[in-house]
């Protein structure tokens, strides 16, 4: 029992990876997965922005560019080769990983809000660099056609009788569920070990952390390859997901807003806070785009990022534990 | 050939720089004298140029008229803005970067309302000094400046010209620099630095009524080229120095110079790199920029 006590997390890790499995087995429709693709993908990207948000309070604006050097990079591979969506996957998170090394190296030593901005330039950097570089569309746009009966290790993933899944926007639900159980597990144990009390410091006092001897150039440095990576990874599976790409779509704005706005809705400081919010936030968008319009959502998402930066800074999660406290 | 490109190149440059500078001067004040991050600075531009559209279109007023009558709505949203920020962030001494977050929430909102009202599509202006280009030809070479670009250049050099006097001639002005500097001091002397802080970043945001009108006059604008500027803008407070109205003058021309450049050379796609290549640049060789005063640490 206290066994299960101790390893509750990892535990409900499995679990919930198991649920996702078991829903691609069920033949349920298939707008299901395409909604859960999305709150899913932007779970992961809510936790990837929080470990360096959240924990070190470096705002991330840049978002849409790690996403997009992401998706970009697994483009480049499926023209160039016939890399598997696996091997996209950490080519994505290798090439994000190292971008968020590059800047944070060039910036993490001024102020924060440099950092902020410089991420926020990073995006359009890259998105005009795409943007002239026709190997991978350029400004036209790409369209990805998905491996036909594609095998891992051996095994027929996808085929319609004989596959582990039946179709592909289902192995790619259980794909983007099993990245962003990877995210969750990467992010809880950097904030309960010694990597996160360091971040934890730097976020409350940059110069006493320093005084008191934790390298906080080097933490942040790892914080920032750590969460560009996994927002590359999560854009490496864009490409076969949307199955067409422009630069438009891939560097939108509505990356940087979410990734911020879902881990300040659900609180920053904990793990829990990022999925919370992807969960919240993520659902009321998909509900919001079906049935009002793509517009008024982004309205709708833009005045609860302001509402809630202004009256709940420390999102649900914080406010339940203070009243909790009383 | 080349030279004479190359010398067009750099006129064009040149005046480009000044309408660069009347948009940053704005930024200037805000983030460089009052410490106040307003990434949504390019998004109210755009917001006036759509108001200019509009007057332009719909009441046939000019342009240029049009922004000097949106100035003091500017104003009065600039102190509105500013009153919001100081209640929930400076005053309860918030993170810096929760501010940072609100400005990105305000840009996203006026971007997201301007593409509900206004559509996507690029809307021009149409006025008698937009049309036509002076030509002439010196030392054999042709050379051709459009009114367009000659006039936006005549009012955005009297707009900030006038502007940096202000600041560093007037009692109001030197208060405001004094912000700055030692706020404690300031008060000391009698006046109330948050009244001064609300009212520079009032005039801040009131820049972006003329300036809103001359970037329409400039160029084509569609609600979201608010985000290309903020390169533009940002790199040229930082290369200027936070702090320094005049080093931002001197930035907005070198980078108007260099992006017409390398428009000319390789291709207006790129020029978007430009701003935000010399910003990467400066914060990661002389993040003081070429005559800050400000910390950057």
């Amino acid at each position: 029992m206290s066994l299960m006590r101790q390893y509750k997390f990892e535990i409900g890790c499995l679990v919930a990876l198991v649920l996702a499995f078991t829903m691609t087995q069920m033949g349920l429709n298939r707008f299901v997965f395409f909604a859960g693709f999305a709150v899913l993908q932007y779970a992961m990207i809510a936790t990837a922005w929080n470990i360096l948000g959240g924990y070190a309070g470096y705002i991330n604006f840049g978002t849409a560019g790690f996403l997009g050097i992401g998706s970009y990079t697994a483009i480049a591979l499926i023209n160039y080769s016939d890399a598997s969506i696996v091997e996209q996957i950490i080519a994505g998170g290798v090439v994000a990983g190292l971008l968020g090394l590059g800047i944070g190296y060039f910036t993490l030593r001024l102020k924060g809000v440099y950092f902020a901005i410089a991420t926020l330039a990073l995006a359009i950097v890259v998105e005009t660099i795409v943007n002239n570089w026709d190997f991978v569309g350029g400004a036209a746009g790409v369209s990805i056609l998905p491996a036909r009966n594609p095998e891992l290790l051996g095994v027929l993933v996808v085929h319609k009788k004989l596959g582990v899944f039946s179709n592909y926007k289902e192995f790619l639900f259980f794909l983007m569920a099993a990245l962003t159980i990877m995210s969750v597990w990467i992010a809880r144990t950097i904030e309960k070990g010694k990597l996160g009390r360091g971040l934890n410091a730097i976020k409350d006092n940059e110069e006493a952390a320093e005084c008191m001897g934790v390298p906080t150039l080097k933490l942040k440095l790892i914080t920032t390859t750590i969460s560009g990576g996994l927002m590359g990874m999560a854009g490496a599976v864009f490409p076969s997901y949307l199955t067409f790409v422009d630069p438009p779509t891939a560097f939108n704005l509505e990356f940087a807003v979410n990734s911020l706005a879902m881990p300040m809705i659900g609180g920053t400081f904990t793990w829990l806070g990022p999925i919370l919010g992807a969960v919240l936030l993520g659902t009321v968008q998909q509900v919001a785009i079906v049935t009002i319009s793509s517009e008024l959502n982004l309205l709708i998402l833009g005045l609860l990022l302001v509402i809630f930066v202004i009256a709940a800074p420390h999102g649900f999660l914080g406010w339940f534990m203070k009243k909790n406290k009383r | 050939m080349i030279a004479e490109l190359f010398v067009n190149a750099l006129i064009s440059g040149l005046l480009l720089g000044g309408f660069y500078a009347a948009i940053s001067i704005g930024l200037s004040i805000s983030f460089g004298l009052l410490d106040t991050v307003n990434i949504a600075h390019p998004t109210f531009l755009v917001l006036g140029a759509f108001l200019a559209y509009i007057l332009n279109s719909e009441a046939g007023m000019d342009p240029l008229l049009a922004g000097v009558l949106m100035t003091p709505l500017f104003f009065l949203l600039g102190l509105f803005i500013y009153s919001v920020y100081y209640q929930f962030f400076e005053k309860t001494s918030a993170e810096a970067l929760r501010g940072l977050a609100f400005f990105f929430g305000i840009l996203f909102i006026t971007e997201v309302v301007m593409i509900m009202a206004f559509g996507v599509d690029h809307r021009m202006v149409s006025a008698p000094y937009a049309n036509g280009s002076l030509g002439g030809s010196i030392l054999g070479m042709e050379l051709s400046v459009p009114y367009r670009m000659l006039s936006v250049f005549v009012v955005a050099s009297i707009m900030t010209l006038g502007l940096h006097l202000f600041f560093s001639r007037t009692f109001f002005g030197r208060a405001s620099r004094a912000v700055h500097q030692d706020m404690l001091a300031l008060s000391l002397m009698g006046v109330d630095p948050i009244r001064v802080k609300r009212i520079a970043f009032a005039i801040a945001l009131a820049t972006c009524g003329v300036g809103g009108a001359l970037m329409i006059i400039m160029i084509p604008i569609e609600p979201a080229v608010g985000r290309l500027y903020i390169g533009n803008v940002f790199a040229i407070v930082v290369l200027g120095g936070l702090g320094s109205i005049s080093g931002t003058l001197i930035a907005a021309v070198l980078l108007g110079v260099a992006e017409s450049v390398v428009s000319t050379f390789l291709g207006p796609s790129w020029s978007p790199a430009v701003s935000f290549g010399i910003l990467l640049g400066v914060l990661a060789l002389k993040p003081s920029g070429m005559f800050g005063v400000g910390d950057t640490r």
